[in-house]
């Protein structure tokens, strides 16, 4: 620590040699560093330039983008006519033509209402109790809304429902209802009261054991026998049952792999301030463990969004089932391809938002530097 | 922390009783970690346990906030007793802080949150009450600059300077401290004592289980010694360092002084 010391005055660093930086740099360091590099890379080049051609020419370049029938399309390319003429049927189903607004503004509701939560300059305060009110009353609008037999609006039954608008009422519903359920099992399996700790364990292990197709079969075919003659409640709700419960169990160990991780120490810190179980939790534990366990929820809810479509099977009209109707009408024999493949690419364009929405959440969400 | 100023031990105090235990027991499966352990604490009493590893020192202050169970005994804390009512555990959590020895702040909150939450949530103080209370004590910690920071960002002493303020944002009437500075640097162990000192001029009752003895000499009314789950010799700390009675007293007392 002595003041006489000389002071020290370091050589400027050289610049980086040209050949290393940049993209000849990138491309050499990683393309093209050794024998084996060089020919994988010249083999890549070349799959690539067997794939990727044909099929730009195929849904691209020699593609029909209009007309209104299936004369107009030229053989060779993809005929996105098909999906044109049957857009409307791909996103409302058979949701009658004059009401199909409702859907609309069910939609417009929910962009508008959920977007503060995305802003940075609302304050995290406010999203919370933003997001627990649209929590309570936007299922109830929404209802009110799609349904109608009040205020005027004629009731559309939920049997009309059909295309993307019930592929998302399905996975809304199911997403917003497994994940609350599942964090209560999750608490209920780790609980110290063997009634409340046995009777989650089993919930989650029945569910976790049926394939889901199974439980669309029993709730849609099997439960009404059980029921007395003349209750009949909707196949959507009883769809809409079955999709919940299996996959809040799956959410339920998703989120007990959350709270295991959290160190004994928190809740201890918790409890000897004077907070009861359900503020340890609600404000101590389960925060930290949700935000550690964000990828595996948002990994059951692309499941469960994909899952959706299994609903075809008990005769629900989503999003793929519309598409696998369309191609077997008689007018449209032929263009399955390119039914299934728009159907693919909006499912991959709901499920890659919302993989892409929670790696940008982890960041913000990231307070560093845990112990 | 060499100095054995004679310390405000001196003080008279009042013979209102704090805490007490009677012939507490505690057992881990078959092992028995607390025997017959009885301890009387006087208001604005200031205690160090001392002891082995393994003595039960831990175990006898976490047993007073109920962090620990007893199989045997009885805890009476500011008159209330101790029992396996969940209402009035936590009527007696409020009034006991606790420091950790691993601070256990709460990662996802900031410093200032981290102090509020309890006023707030259990105290139902008014927001604006409780930031104000809690900036007075992080004041006192001397770290109010980092009311704002995450404890991620702090440093161990500062952690742990935290973690006092936040106990004591809820005005207990008694701290009990965990080995506060055991998971610290040198360096930062002295910041984290003399908060600790301060608190003890203010006339906190304060149960402190820690090996800084330098800390134990300048402000413990008594020092405790446990060894295998039971107290085995108090005293003041004058007569405990120069005279200490039982041998186990003196090969532990050689064994942290001399190291």
């Amino acid at each position: 620590m002595s003041e006489s010391s000389i002071a020290h005055v370091p050589h400027p660093n050289l610049p980086p040699p040209s050949n290393s930086i940049g993209a000849i740099g990138w491309v050499r360091h990683n393309l093209l560093s050794s024998p084996l590099n060089i020919a994988l890379t010249l083999l890549a080049i070349w799959l690539l330039y067997l794939i990727i051609p044909p099929i730009l020419r195929w849904a691209i370049i020699d593609a029909t983008w209009s007309g209104d029938n299936r004369e107009a399309c030229h053989p060779g390319g993809a005929c996105w006519v098909f999906i044109q003429v049957h857009f409307g049927q791909f996103m409302y189903g058979f949701y009658p033509d004059g009401q199909r607004w409702r859907v609309d503004l069910t939609a417009l509701l929910l962009i508008f209402g959920a977007a503060p939560l995305f802003m940075h300059a609302v304050s995290n305060r406010l999203k919370v109790r933003l997001g627990l009110g649209l929590l309570v009353i936007y299922p109830v609008i929404a209802f009110f809304l799609l349904k109608g037999g009040s205020f005027g609006l004629p009731v559309v039954e939920t049997s009309q429902w059909g295309g993307l608008l019930l592929t998302l009422v399905i996975a809304g519903v199911g997403m917003t209802a497994a994940l609350p359920l599942g964090i209560l099992l999750a608490l209920g399996r780790r609980s110290r009261l063997p009634a409340i700790q046995t009777l989650c364990v089993t919930f989650i292990e029945f569910w976790r054991g049926v394939p889901l197709i199974t439980v669309l079969f029993m709730s849609s075919v099997m439960l009404p026998l059980f029921l007395p003659a003349g209750m009949n409640f909707d196949k959507l709700l009883r769809a809409l049952i079955g999709v919940t419960l299996f996959q809040s169990a799956y959410m339920a160990e998703v989120v007990r792999g959350g709270l295991q991780a959290i160190p004994k120490g928190q809740v201890e810190a918790a409890a000897a301030l004077g907070l009861g179980y359900w503020k340890t939790m609600g404000l101590i534990v389960l925060p930290q463990a949700l935000k550690l366990v964000i990828p595996g929820i948002v990994n059951t809810f692309i499941a469960l969004f994909k899952d959706t479509s299994l609903v075809l099977i008990i005769g629900l009209f989503d999003l793929m089932n519309m598409v696998h109707n369309a191609t077997t009408n008689p007018d449209w024999l032929g263009f399955s391809t390119e039914g299934y493949v728009f159907a693919a690419a909006v499912y991959w364009l709901f499920c890659f938002n919302m993989s892409h929405f929670s790696q940008k959440l982890e960041k913000r969400l990231h307070t560093g530097h845990k112990r | 922390m060499s100095e054995s100023s004679p310390s405000s031990a001196q003080k008279p105090l009042s013979d209102q009783v704090m805490i007490t235990l009677e012939s507490v027991h505690k057992w881990y499966g078959q092992f028995h970690v607390l025997k017959d352990i009885n301890l009387t604490v006087q208001k604005g009493e200031r205690i160090v346990i001392c002891g082995p590893s393994g003595s039960g020192k831990s175990t006898t202050i976490r047993c007073i906030n109920r962090l620990e169970e007893y199989q045997r005994g009885r805890i009476t804390v500011d008159g209330h007793e101790l029992n396996n009512d969940v209402k009035q555990i936590e009527r007696i959590r409020r009034e006991v802080g606790m420091v950790f020895q691993h601070f256990n702040l709460f990662p996802h909150l900031t410093v200032l949150e981290n102090c509020v939450l309890a006023p707030i949530w259990v105290r139902k103080q008014p927001r604006k009450q409780a930031e104000e209370a809690a900036m007075h004590y992080l004041q006192r910690v001397k770290i109010p600059e980092q009311a704002h920071k995450y404890p991620g960002q702090l440093s161990g002493g500062q952690q742990q300077r935290v973690a006092i303020a936040r106990s004591l944002c809820m005005n207990p009437k008694i701290m009990l401290f965990d080995e506060p500075t055991s998971a610290l640097d040198p360096e930062m162990i002295k910041e984290v004592l003399e908060t600790m000192v301060t608190l003890a001029e203010d006339g906190m009752t304060m149960l402190c289980v820690t090996h800084e003895m330098g800390f134990a000499k300048t402000v413990a009314h008594r020092v405790i010694f446990m060894d295998g789950g039971e107290i085995i010799e108090q005293n003041t700390p004058e007569e405990f360092f120069t005279h200490p009675r039982s041998d186990r007293t003196k090969l532990f007392l050689s064994q942290i002084l001399h190291h």
